[in-house]
């Protein structure tokens, strides 16, 4: 597709400046081919539908308009009007009938302009879809994605700047998950429409120009990642830091700052949050002895309460040398300014002054 | 010739022809008042389905046979849940066999259903036995869905439940009418919402995208007076369903009258397989028993109301009151038939109640099709392993 590959070149001209901020990656591959996790999603989709005829998107712009983020972009023109459906904007509807499809054997990818407006639909997405397949004791399996943006994007406000990851990993039925790099993305999406079960696929929509390197195995058509295991993206012994989606970022770049100091931070990018693979935070708290859970989710009942909890009632509690704590966002509706925005989200210092604390550094 | 001429001639015409192996009756509308002296009630279509309808003996018996069924079982499980062997919500279809039954005869094999909490009579027609049902109910290991599911959530080949949400369902079916058209498998899917669910705002969104994408969806709306206990002219600005959407068009008919429920059925899956797109099927019913059998049902509608409905339109009278009068089958038939249902249904029951409660081992069991992860149960620090123990892929084709 000649629009895609447009848009990678763009891409890459700004790519230099990305590149030395993130430099702290333990990417092996330097010098590797760059994509960008719009173009991973990209074409992970491609690469599915173009596998399995009963893979289908469905959603608000993805056909004509390509994409109201360009993920489906250039699919229509490809796959045409069967596989590719322009819906309404009616969450509600489109989504039963998504998941209806996928009942009776399709494969739909539902795409959500932003997972805020899933809320209108979230009854189809837990009663319809996450419960059929127990309620009919295993008669009715519903293999779909729900993806879309999630969490916070910039300047858009309270209605747009939720991350839904602890509601959607509360619900037994679901899968969920939330990926940072555009491996990430395009190995964990191929593996969610290949699922036989429903998945929600959390994006950030300001993670979609970022370009990440690629393996030559994740530029291949069948690189397919685990569902529900975790990936040390920074391995170190002082201290965990778990975290997921953009806030895998913030981590990191705290890990960089901590690193300045002596201190070593191992940076766990969970990749799923249902199921959580618990046994890779263990593995590392064994080594480090102190855990520091990062989100831009609210704090009650979020994904680091979820990670705490388990800490306390597991073995490993012995192996603190320090109560764990959490980094989360503020516990406000989103604000629109900018400055109050920033400050309603974790910060790479607030990772770093939280670890010297309970390190005891100063 | 006046309609009203050419349907007494036909009329005569089915008299005359008494003694043969066909029931031909020409049909009309008094089993309810509501209709003045037209058959159907039309929206946006010019003719409607046949004022006539032919059913051969053998036919005739069986939809006789499994109306009595539906309504025996439903008897059987309205005394098991005052024994106090069935738990939680109970709706009962009783009053309302002629819909279920009379769909049913019209669908092919291809053709696949979906419908409300209200879905024991789907599932004593499509589910594989109907000691399934009832073990269903008491929460068997034997049960449709092993006991899992209830009341509300039974599922059987190309029957893709009940729906405890009210309204939830009607996008499936269009996501199901959508799979249909996707693979071309020439199916319709049959769609079936109470006049509580009719005002859904999603019911609006499926009719929405079901006409936009042409989808092959016969809707129905089994209308039974009462959403709960709100009388749908209390609930609905527009209580006729049938001409509450101004693209779709619509059909009202009685659902007490089987023949009637056949060739509206019958009318709308000519619709559509003719590509004229999705259309709404409003049959007028009535249920005797409460909304659930936790609702003595007499605070809004009052007794009389309920004993004259039952007196002059019951659908299962009715219809043994057309096989006596075209002389298709005697009343020692007709008995005949009653006296074999019942001993089938107390040896269902009993067959039933040979199993016990699905065991705590399937706790865990079924969650996803897919998840090689422990699954946490109350019991301290307990994870028990997930597994797949169903009948995986037992109701899509």
């Amino acid at each position: 597709m000649a629009s895609r590959g447009t848009i990678t070149m763009k891409n890459m001209t700004t790519l230099g400046k990305v590149l030395s901020r993130r430099n702290f990656s333990t990417s092996k591959a330097l010098g590797a081919k760059q994509l960008t996790v719009r173009d991973a999603l990209n074409s992970a989709i491609d690469e599915e539908m173009e596998r399995d005829e009963r893979v289908f998107v469905m959603g608000e712009e993805v056909a004509q308009y390509d994409g109201a983020y360009k993920v489906t972009r250039g699919l229509w023109k490809k796959y045409g009007d069967k596989r590719v459906i322009d819906t309404p904007i009616t969450e509600m509807g489109f989504t039963g009938i998504a998941t209806g499809a996928a009942m009776a054997g399709l494969r739909p990818i539902c795409e959500f302009m932003t997972f805020n407006f899933a809320m209108q639909a979230i009854d189809q997405i837990i009663n319809s879809a996450a419960k059929t397949f127990y309620m009919s004791a295993g008669r009715v399996n519903v293999p779909i994605v729900f993806r879309g943006p999630n969490g916070a994007a910039a300047g858009v406000a309270a209605q747009h700047s939720q991350c839904y990851g602890a509601w959607y990993a509360h619900c037994p039925g679901l899968k969920v998950i939330s990926p940072y790099t555009s491996e990430d993305h395009k190995g964990l999406l191929k593996a969610a429409i290949r699922d036989p079960d429903p998945v929600v696929f959390l994006e950030n929509e300001l993670l979609y120009g970022v370009a990440y390197p690629m393996s030559d195995e994740a530029l291949g058509t069948d690189y397919l990642l685990p569902i529900g295991k975790a990936k040390v993206e920074r391995p170190g012994k002082h201290v965990t830091i778990v975290a997921h989606s953009k806030a895998v970022e913030t981590s990191l770049e705290a890990a960089k700052t901590l690193a300045g100091k002596g201190i070593e931070a191992e940076v766990i990018n969970l990749r799923s949050l249902r199921p959580l693979d618990f046994e890779t935070i263990i593995k590392s708290v064994v080594k480090t002895n102190h855990l520091i859970s990062v989100e831009q989710g609210w704090p009650s009942c979020g994904i680091g309460a979820e990670i705490l909890a388990r800490l306390m009632e597991s073995e490993v509690f012995y192996h603190l040398d320090q109560p764990a704590v959490r980094i989360t966002g503020a516990d406000i509706p989103m604000p629109y300014t900018k400055s109050l925005e920033a400050a309603a989200l974790p910060r790479p210092e607030d990772v770093v002054e939280a670890v010297k604390k309970i390190l005891k550094v100063k | 010739m006046s309609i009203l001429n050419k349907m007494f001639a036909l009329k005569q015409f089915c008299r005359n022809k008494g003694y043969s192996t066909v029931l031909k009756r020409c049909l009309t509308l008094n089993v309810d008042t509501a209709f003045d002296n037209k058959v159907y009630r039309l929206h946006q279509i010019e003719t409607g389905p046949s004022i006539t309808s032919e059913l051969e003996k053998a036919e005739a018996l069986k939809l006789f046979k499994q109306m009595d069924m539906v309504r025996r079982t439903e008897n059987a499980l309205a005394g098991l849940y005052r024994e106090k062997k069935i738990r939680g919500f109970c709706h009962l279809v009783v009053g309302q066999e002629a819909v279920c039954v009379g769909i049913n005869s019209i669908m092919r094999p291809q053709d696949t259903i979906i419908t409300s909490y209200r879905c024991h009579g789907w599932a004593v027609l499509r589910c594989e036995s109907i000691s399934g049902v009832i073990a269903e109910l008491l929460g068997f290991q034997s049960g449709a869905a092993r006991g899992k599911g209830g009341s509300m959530h039974i599922y059987g080949p190309q029957f893709f439940g009940g729906n405890g949400i009210v309204g939830a369902h009607v996008p499936l079916g269009v996501g199901i009418g959508l799979k249909h058209k996707y693979t071309n498998d020439g199916a319709v899917s049959v769609v079936l919402y109470g006049d509580g669910a009719a005002n859904q705002g999603q019911v609006f969104e499926a009719f929405n995208i079901a006409k936009l994408l042409m989808l092959p969806v016969l809707f129905i709306v089994e209308n039974n007076y009462y959403g709960l206990g709100t009388a749908s002219h209390r609930s609905s600005a527009n209580p006729e369903y049938y001409r509450t959407c101004s693209f779709l068009p619509g059909i009202r008919c009685s659902g007490m009258d089987i023949l009637t429920v056949r060739e509206s059925t019958r009318y709308g899956f000519k619709h559509i397989l003719d590509g004229k797109g999705p259309i709404i099927v409003e049959m007028m019913t009535y249920r005797y028993f409460g909304h659930s059998m936790s609702d003595p049902g007499t605070s809004y509608r009052d007794r009389d109301e309920i004993s004259s409905v039952r007196e002059r339109k019951d659908a299962i009278q009715h219809m043994k009151n057309m096989l006596v009068e075209s002389k298709l089958a005697t009343p020692e038939e007709i008995k005949a038939i009653e006296t074999e249902n019942k001993k089938l249904v107390t040896a269902e029951t009993e067959k039933a109640f040979k199993d016990k409660e699905t065991p705590v081992e399937e706790l865990t069991a079924d969650c996803y099709k897919s998840f090689p992860f422990p699954m946490r149960v109350p019991k301290m620090h307990t994870w028990i392993p997930h597994k797949n123990i169903g009948k995986y892929g037992s109701v899509s084709k």
